[in-house]
């Protein structure tokens, strides 16, 4: 670190809140539901950032705050034990119900852990109800599922086992095959939180060593220090090289020797480095502005950079955990312009005035910039596809690849029309 | 408190701001904390806008509570003025900041800005989308009227006042917005049809209106109030207010188009229009009356959306398609009265609900054979195998079609006819199956008039076919302990001479009437057998 340079803004944001995450949680965890506790805001929110018209009845909702709720905070009580029962019969198999506090919900101070520890009481461990605030006032996007994956561990059974715990969601494909060559180097017992059941939850304890999957999880890091789990510094698993890093720095803590795990992992580095290489002749050189949104930024630029060669002209982070970053902001080339926080408006006028080949940014922004003949990639998608691991490396390029492949092809195509 | 797994309309800041991203020059500040900012991509999105909405959200955080967010506003408010410098700016605030009162409205008024300022309080915890929309309209246009000389008011209006200033009639049109259904095109297409009968669009709003355009509004001689939803409020504020009468009907069909004409005619003190203009102009009649759309006849059909296009949508189905309304219903309270109304006149009791789950129990109960709804209707007709078009918002990406496709007016109509009848059955299709379906076109070999199959193809969807009815053929020779029927040469040819896309069903009930009739080899007789069988 030292190399990069970190600066700071306010000012208008044009980020998620924390709801966001919800949209892939549940997902996660089909036997799970999450009542937000909010307004027609959030309700519309979750259904507009998730497109969520496909499902018959899904495993989230949210129970409205209406005029009289706000008049009296004890009928607000009671209407909420009667909406959470009405819905625990109508789904009956639903084991883990999460109570989500919003923005208003946070305003007039409802207090959702009094009213998760009375349900419980009334509903005797045949669901489990937690809570966890997704509001706009104290969460981003991605530090939802922050909430929700801390809420959990009180619930984790104690163990002193020797095992490794990989925190955070990833698409289940890429969970099995990461978990697949941690079998391959030879550590012992690999599990995850969150669980793919809300109530297979993995143990943790002394001997549990932690690699976070994603770089927003800090309030659950700290949460799993506390019982004992060892966090695991290393980059975060994007990108070949980053992935590499990440695996290494578990071999390296359950003591597996390295030319056992050189043996295990050049094979697929170099196979990468084979299938990254039409990306990274589409993508060396070109120059990508990323505006805050998901937390996955700094790796993404650090990937961008170091294996595709691309120019960071500014890496947009909604917040910075300097300690989290720690590994990968040491990887970032020389005087980087890291931004923590927003101003909207002051970005965008440096969007223009830089003219980059590719902005990352959310989905508010993009069409408005691709009408200004800048090229553009959502950060939503990248939350959404399989990108985790050596293997995943190439795919992760294409997505970058991929804006710029099409501004081609349009713009050939118009070349012959003309 | 309301559980609600989706909803039909957003929050009312949602409407004021399709308001504010309608017009030119307007900026809206909301004070709204970090996240509500999701509602950019319903324009950028769904809408496919090229440019931002025109709004400064304040997105305070925790942090921001403690200390002075009255601040913060004017803050934003100050940056947003010069960074923008709008011709009108609207103020409002979001669910959350509606708690923690800070009255941003009053804020801005009093920071000396020289353009018009209007606070707007929507009441986020009991009004919807299409009611912030509404009472946005209506106090940005008096709003702004109110900044001007008041030397109009007072002054009887009169709507035949072009007749003696010798000048063509000219009307407004009010209430197309943004992230409304086909809003764009309806424009274009009345000012195509209101100029053919000699009458001048003088002022649209709000959909690409500016402040300035407002002001003009009471110099038209009327208002055209095309979606209520959005313009009632207006229109009836600018009739007590200037006396500016304003037309009730929408036109939506070749009936409300005929009706609509009439209204304007009349109010305008204008000869009545042709009666028979709809049937020159529309196809909807004559399609409707040819002998293709028998099948039509009696078709049963459910409708659902906001209260506009449902109650057009009801009186298309029953009185210029002949089909036959078994459910009628809209999201929307305030247009509760009018569809109750509608339905009535239909023999129906309205459903005024916005729980999607109750909308879908109600359909299945009413088993329709059509459904007319909104983007969720078209989710759950397909769950329940119904045929669906969509008529209404909310809002979905395949709400704003490329090509021009108005709902209005005649080319309205015809639109209409074509995306309705589209997903019911071809009836010449329907009647060839019953009827032809022993012809040499329909058996394989001969289905070139498919036209884009040239021979080779045609052969290769034949193999295709016949490998498709394979396996049933293998799993009765594999299952011919449990004594099934065994399908002769003879059979297998009759079975061949029946068209591709009905063989498979006709295999099976030949092969269900023969194990009933204890036959176990089947020849063309018992294929014809098993045909009356089915038939009685």
């Amino acid at each position: 670190m030292g190399s990069t340079t970190l600066l700071k803004e306010s000012g208008p944001r044009e980020v998620f809140c924390g709801l966001t995450s919800i949209v892939w949680l549940h997902r996660r965890m089909p036997d799970a539901f999450f009542l937000v506790v909010g307004s027609r805001t959030c309700a519309h929110l979750i259904q507009s950032a998730a497109g969520v018209m496909i499902f018959a009845e899904p495993r989230f909702g949210t129970a409205i705050l209406e005029e009289r709720d706000l008049a009296g905070l004890a009928d607000a009580h009671e209407e909420l034990d009667r909406v959470v029962n009405d819905l625990l019969a109508r789904r009956p198999e639903i084991r883990t119900l999460f109570l989500v506090g919003s923005c208003p919900s946070e305003v007039i101070k409802l207090d959702l852990a009094r009213v998760a520890e009375r349900l419980n009481g009334q509903l005797q461990g045949g669901v489990r109800v937690l809570n966890y605030s997704g509001s706009g006032i104290e969460t981003t996007f991605t530090q939802g599922e922050d909430g929700a994956l801390k809420a959990m561990v009180p619930l984790m059974p104690n163990s002193n086992e020797a095992q490794l715990l990989l925190v955070g969601t990833m698409a289940n494909a890429v969970e099995d095959r990461l978990k697949h060559l941690f079998e391959r180097l030879g550590i012992p017992s690999v599990s995850s939180l969150p669980p793919r059941q809300s109530t297979d939850l993995p143990s943790v304890g002394p001997g549990t060593r932690v690699l976070l999957t994603q770089p927003y999880l800090t309030d659950t890091a700290r949460e799993l220090k506390d019982r004992g789990a060892e966090i695991l510094q290393a980059p975060f698993p994007l990108g070949a090289e980053g992935s590499r890093l990440w695996m290494e720095a578990a071999a390296k803590a359950f003591g597996i020797n390295g030319s056992h795990v050189a043996t295990i992992l050049e094979p697929l580095m170099v196979r990468a480095q084979k299938a990254l290489s039409p990306y990274k002749e589409q993508l060396a050189g070109k120059r990508i502005f990323l505006m805050p949104e998901s937390q996955l930024e700094i790796p993404l630029a650090r990937f961008l950079h170091r294996e595709c060669g691309m120019e960071l002209v500014e890496v947009g982070v909604p917040y910075l955990n300097r300690d989290m970053m720690q590994s990968e902001l040491e990887l970032l080339p020389h005087n980087t312009q890291v931004m923590e926080g927003q101003h909207v408006e002051k970005q965008l006028d440096r969007v223009r005035e830089q003219r980059p080949d590719l902005v990352v940014c959310g989905m508010g922004l993009a069409n408005p910039l691709e009408a200004e003949e800048i090229a553009t990639k959502w950060s939503i998608e990248l939350i959404f596809s399989p990108i985790h691991g050596i293997d995943q490396a190439a795919d992760l390029a294409e997505l970058f690849a991929r804006p710029l492949h099409r501004r081609d092809l349009l713009n050939n195509q118009l070349l012959v029309s003309v | 408190m309301e559980l609600t797994l989706w909803t039909y309309e957003g929050p009312p800041h949602v409407g004021a701001m399709r308001i504010a991203s309608s017009m030119e020059g307007v900026h809206y500040v909301l004070h709204a904390p970090q996240g509500d900012t999701y509602a950019d991509l319903l324009f950028t999105m769904i809408e496919r806008r090229g440019r931002r909405p025109p709004v400064t959200y304040t997105t305070f955080q925790a942090r921001d509570l403690g200390g002075d967010t009255a601040e913060l506003v004017k803050g934003h408010l100050r940056e947003a003025v010069e960074r923008f410098n709008p011709e009108a700016l609207l103020v409002g605030e979001s669910c959350t900041a509606e708690l923690i009162q800070d009255q941003p409205g009053s804020l801005a008024s009093g920071m000396g800005f020289n353009m018009p300022v209007v606070g707007i309080e929507l009441p986020a915890y009991s009004k919807k989308e299409n009611w912030g929309a509404s009472e946005t309209f209506y106090q940005l246009v008096r709003g702004i009227l109110s900044k001007q000389p008041s030397e109009e008011s007072g002054v009887s209006h009169s709507p035949a006042a072009w007749k003696s200033e010798g000048r063509r009639p000219r009307v407004n049109l009010l209430g197309p917005t943004l992230l409304g259904f086909r809003c764009r095109d309806d424009i274009l297409e009345l000012e195509k049809l209101l100029n053919q009968h000699g009458i001048d669009v003088h002022v649209v709003a709000p959909l690409e209106a500016r402040p300035a355009d407002l002001m003009r509004l009471p110099n038209a001689d009327l208002n055209v109030c095309l979606y209520p939803e959005i313009a009632e409020a207006t229109c009836l504020w600018l009739e007590r207010n200037y006396g500016m009468p304003f037309s009730k009907t929408v036109p939506i069909g070749v009936g409300a188009t005929k009706d609509f004409l009439e209204e304007l005619h009349q109010l305008l003190e204008m000869p009545a229009p042709n009666p028979g203009e709809g049937a020159e102009q529309s196809k909807l009649p004559w399609y409707s009356q040819s002998v293709d759309s028998n099948y039509l006849t009696g078709k049963r059909v459910f409708i659902f959306g906001d209260g506009t296009h449902a109650i057009a949508a009801a009186r298309i189905a029953d009185q210029e398609l002949g089909f036959k309304v078994v459910g009628l219903g809209t999201y929307s309270r305030e247009m509760a009265r009018p569809v109750r109304a509608a339905a009535k006149e239909l023999g129906l009791e309205a459903l005024i609900s916005d729980d999607y789950l109750a909308v879908e129990a109600a359909m299945a109960e009413a088993a329709p054979e059509l459904v007319l709804g909104t983007q969720m209707e078209r989710h759950s007709a397909k769950r329940l195998g119904i045929p669906c078009a969509v008529i209404s918002t909310p809002m979905h990406v395949q709400d704003v079609p490329a090509r021009y496709s108005p709902q209005m007016g005649w080319e309205g109509a015809n639109v209409i006819f074509d995306s309705w009848v589209h997903p019911l059955m071809m009836g010449l299709e329907e009647h060839l199956i019953g009827m032809f379906r022993h012809d040499f076109e329909f058996v394989d070999g001969h289905q070139s008039h498919l036209g884009h199959l040239g021979g080779h193809q045609s052969q290769t969807e034949q193999q295709q076919s016949q490998a498709a009815t394979n396996p049933s053929t293998q799993s009765n020779a594999d299952s011919s302990s449990e004594e099934s029927p065994l399908w002769t040469p003879e059979g297998e040819a009759e079975l061949a001479k029946i068209p591709f896309f009905v063989r498979g069903k006709v295999r099976r009930n030949t092969e269900k009437y023969a194990r009933q009739a204890g036959c176990r080899r089947i020849d063309s007789e018992t294929v014809y057998d098993a045909k009356v069988h089915f038939r009685a």
